[in-house]
């Protein structure tokens, strides 16, 4: 793996504090990254239609991709009934938050089996994760025409 | 059985009203000796969120599918997953989740192919228990390891393979999928992951009775006289049939089964757990696509 790039702080932090973890507690930890999911800010919680859903994920979530001067922000949504996607989405929020848009789109589309939690909620489910990383990826494609 | 059944007069309408247990029930017996309360839910941290007092957890996924081969874990495995839980083989075991029980009724079909004895659905699950406002915690119970002797898994029973469907054509199948699941317009469900069916579309003559119908707007089960609407004079279903239920991995058609065996009273009842991501990449099984049941082709291909 030396000759990958190294991954943007936030995303390798996550990382090692999953990967430095036991599997029950990844879930814990996991619980910890729902929890802190934001509410949307107001001005797109009265604009669903800005709102993409992430169809690959078994529970409702929507994404909203903002960059401004140069930086990325990922905003999302997803009902309390549902922690593991809340879950998925907080990781990707917080560790794309203010990227370049470069650096957001040089983040490896396998980050999400990367982080020691495929044992821990299933291979079946982290896919949800990684089309929601998959989605927000191709938002910034579009935002800045790249 | 260990533990007296639920008296409920909603229950005692059903075929084996003792696999139903109300939340009011529930709430009264929970510190009963020999009764362990199971929660199984589609997502895997919705327990850690909250639970029922007592409850201990069994994931869908990471507890009772094999990690390698597509199959149940092995009965050494499950009777240490038991273990751990606090059951053994005369324990009453409740089992309650979300989405109207959907994977309660999974983990609660897993156990019978395991032959576990008295095992029962919390009606309404934990939507019912919400509505309620009855107690969650978060904590995690202090489980005492039971005994719980290696089980034998009986695959001929509740269980149907994909060469048992193909045998079986001609007799009544219950496709439990989505409409746009059986018309062949998608594989999956609305708004549910990919799971890799190659072809699109339903096995010949299965009626579609999408597994949601058996449950209330509140989540508890439908009343005798509303099911049978459904599943005889809407499906067609006769006593004495020989019936196949399937969907996409098992999981939504372990609910119908879970109807139309304990509730219903239909004795013969099994489950194709290979369901559509099996049958739907198969190598030359009949598909039908459209709304219509379609016709069993005269030479089922083997």
């Amino acid at each position: 793996m030396s000759d990958t790039p190294a991954l943007p702080e936030a995303l390798a932090e996550i990382q090692q504090d999953f990967l430095d973890l036991g599997v029950k507690d990844r879930l814990q930890l996991l619980l910890e990254f729902s929890n802190e999911l934001p509410a949307l800010p107001e001005r797109y919680a009265e604009h669903p239609d800005l709102l993409e859903q992430v169809v690959e994920c078994q529970s409702p979530v929507f994404i909203f991709v903002e960059v401004t001067e140069g930086r990325v922000h990922l905003h999302a949504t997803a009902p309390r009934e549902s922690p593991t996607t809340r879950g998925f989405a907080s990781i990707i929020a917080q560790g794309l938050e203010g990227l370049t848009v470069e650096d957001a789109l040089a983040v490896p589309d396998d980050y999400p089996q990367t982080i020691g939690l495929v044992e821990a909620v299933s291979p079946l489910r982290i896919r949800g994760m990684t089309a929601l990383l998959g989605r927000a990826k191709r938002q910034i494609r579009e935002k800045v025409g790249a | 059985m260990t533990v007296d059944r639920d008296p409920s007069p909603k229950f005692s309408e059903y075929a084996h009203p003792e696999r139903l247990v109300s939340t009011g029930w529930l709430a009264e017996h929970l510190n009963d000796q020999g009764l362990v309360v199971v929660e199984s839910d589609e997502d895997v941290l919705l327990y850690e969120t909250g639970h029922i007092p007592g409850a201990v957890k069994l994931d869908w996924h990471t507890d009772l599918n094999d990690p390698v081969q597509r199959d149940y874990v092995s009965a050494e495995r499950f009777a240490e997953l038991l273990r751990e839980r606090g059951i053994s083989p005369d324990t009453t075991v409740v089992i309650y989740g979300d989405k109207n029980n959907w994977w309660a009724a999974y983990a609660l079909w897993v156990f019978t192919l395991f032959g576990h004895d008295d095992v029962r659905l919390l009606d309404g699950g934990r939507a019912t228990w919400e509505a309620e406002g009855r107690e969650y915690t978060l904590d995690q119970p202090a489980v005492a390891a039971a005994d719980y002797p290696v089980p034998v898994r009986d695959d001929s029973v509740v269980r149907a393979f994909k060469d048992d469907v193909l045998a079986h054509l001609g007799s009544p199948l219950i496709d439990v999928r989505s409409p746009e699941e059986y018309d062949g317009s998608r594989t999956t469900a609305p708004a549910y992951p990919e799971e890799g069916a190659l072809r699109a579309g339903h096995i010949p003559s299965a009626q579609n009775v999408p597994w949601g119908k058996a449950a209330a707007e509140d989540g508890t089960f439908r009343s005798v006289p509303e099911l049978d609407a459904i599943y005889r004079d809407g499906a067609g279903l006769k006593d004495g049939d020989d019936i196949i239920a399937y969907c996409r991995i098992g999981e939504r058609s372990s609910h119908t089964w879970f109807v139309l065996h304990h509730l219903l009273g239909f004795e013969n009842v099994r489950n194709y757990d290979g369901s559509w991501t099996e049958w739907g990449s198969a190598v030359r099984v009949p598909i039908v696509t459209g709304a219509e049941p379609g016709e069993v082709p005269l030479v089922a291909s083997r």
